[in-house]
């Protein structure tokens, strides 16, 4: 069967895709959780200036990923 | 080839290939955005919009056009204008027949599938690399939703659990977002990839007709005649496809749409770094099956997703029997007049197809109405029951004794 299925590219596409394309939506919620999540209000109904650097640090890594991904496609890597 | 035809018959290959192109658009609108539009991230005409700017844009982006067609799968020796043009018009009408029944189904196999076919027509078995065939068409149309379904679910599942304890709209309102994001992504890597290849085929007719020297680039009018083509056909939409991904799969919510167009975009690039390119079709539905089976309690209706498997494993062989088809009636009418013959038919059989679409049309309008599985009577009958009031389907007493004197 190697002859019809590059069984190493096959496994790097289903490893890295993995990290990124399960990766990042974890990373996202993770920052939902940490502005909108339990406890995420505190008692004067402000979420706290450590769940808000949290939060935007996730999207912010997202956002990267978005960015080196066009930037990818711009580059003609595909 | 007589001077004086020879250029009309160029320009016969060059507008199929537009059309080809357009039905890419078309079809394949739903990969990127019928998650945001099933989720209501986007308004269906909002999506098209952006999705048809991203395809635009992406054709733009990154030009690394060559002209070949079928590489590894055709041998190139026997790879003529007329069977670009059978090739062209076997992938077209697959487009447009899946369209019509709803079915997401990879442009990239249909053009590939009926340039197999019309090799078959022109050379016989031996002008086919069936190894190639193999192992860069049909295994991979296997594999790829496999893939897609298993990133697809564990995102999903992550996010599911990190979010179980975050309000409704707090989780809808900053996932749209997510969403929007992810679904452009996918738009514009859809752009480069797939608006290339008809900037490949048309160079390749240039080439062959003596229109721009061997080692030329691609025109601009080429690649702005590509990028538009395309990005018309996206903004049209094929709604039909859209409704089945975003409807009739699994019920999605943003949360999972985030997730399997995320899945989507990474596994498509990745695939592509790694010279292991997958159908983004096949991916994309497989990252949305992937998101209903992440989901605890999600249904997902394997009965369609089936359907779309078999129509996946017939993609190549239907179109290669339009391919040879249109090769052979091109033969069989002789000469240039042949091909133009093929584009004619071609035309009709497409006006045909859209003329019976009007029949049960699907636009933005219904493109979120419940789905309704046809066969599925068990379900149409407790919605009957759950619809109607009792009241009205027991017959009253009186009446009931009406009845029963004029039987009398």
């Amino acid at each position: 069967m190697s002859e019809f299925i590059e069984w190493q590219a096959l496994g790097n596409v289903l490893l890295f895709g993995l990290i990124v394309g399960a990766g990042l939506p974890t990373l996202f919620a993770l920052g939902v959780r940490s502005l909108a999540g339990p406890g995420a209000r505190g008692e004067d109904g402000q979420v706290s200036l450590g769940r808000k650097v949290v939060a935007y640090a996730c999207f912010g890594a997202v956002v990267l990923a978005v960015v080196g991904a066009v930037a990818y496609i711009a580059a003609g890597g595909h | 080839m007589e001077p004086v035809t020879e250029p009309l018959l160029l320009a016969v290959v060059v507008l199929t290939a537009l059309a080809f192109d357009f039905t890419n658009g078309f079809h394949d609108t739903g990969n990127a955005m019928a998650t945001s539009i099933a989720t209501r991230a986007l308004k269906p005409k909002q999506a098209v919009l952006l999705s048809a700017s991203l395809n635009l844009v992406g054709a733009f982006l990154s030009l690394t056009v060559a002209a070949t067609i079928a590489k590894g799968i055709v041998d190139a020796g026997i790879i003529t204008l007329d069977v670009v043009l059978a090739g062209l018009v076997g992938g077209i009408v697959w487009n447009l027949v899946t369209w019509l029944f709803g079915i997401p189904s990879s442009s990239s196999h249909a053009l590939i599938g009926g340039v197999v076919g019309a090799a078959l027509a022109a050379a016989g078995t031996s002008g086919v690399l069936w190894s190639g065939l193999a192992a860069k068409v049909l295994i991979p149309a296997l594999i790829a939703p496999l893939v897609a379904i298993f990133v697809g679910s564990v995102g999903t599942r992550l996010v599911m659990h990190f979010t179980r304890d975050v309000p409704e709209d707090q989780n809808d309102r900053m996932f749209r977002w997510g969403q929007i994001g992810s679904a452009s992504l996918v738009s514009l890597a859809h752009g480069t990839n797939d608006a290339q290849k008809s900037m490949g085929i048309i160079l390749l007719a240039l080439i062959a007709a003596d229109a721009v020297p061997e080692d030329s680039g691609v025109p601009f009018w080429v690649i702005l005649s590509c990028a538009l083509a395309m990005a018309l056909g996206t903004y049209l939409g094929g709604w039909r496809v859209i409704r089945t991904l975003g409807k009739g799969l699994v019920e999605l919510e943003s949360r999972q749409g985030m997730a399997a167009e995320t899945s989507s975009a990474a596994v498509i690039l990745l695939s592509s770094h790694f010279g292991y390119s997958l159908s983004t079709t096949h991916v994309a539905t497989g990252s949305i099956l992937g998101s209903g089976v992440g989901k605890k309690g999600a249904a997902v209706r394997w009965s369609v997703a089936g359907r779309m498997f078999m129509a996946w494993l017939i993609t190549v062989p239907a179109a290669g029997l339009v391919g040879a088809a249109a090769y052979g009636l091109d033969v069989l009418v002789g000469g240039t007049a042949g091909s133009y013959v093929v584009f004619a038919v071609l035309v009709a059989v497409s006006l045909g197809i859209w003329l019976y679409s009007r029949r049960e049309p699907v636009g933005h309008h219904n493109v979120n109405d419940e789905w309704e599985p046809e066969a599925d009577n068990e379900s149409i009958v407790a919605e009957s029951v759950v619809d109607h009031d009792m009241e009205l389907l027991t017959v009253p007493a009186d009446r009931e004794h009406d009845a029963r004197g004029e039987q009398r």
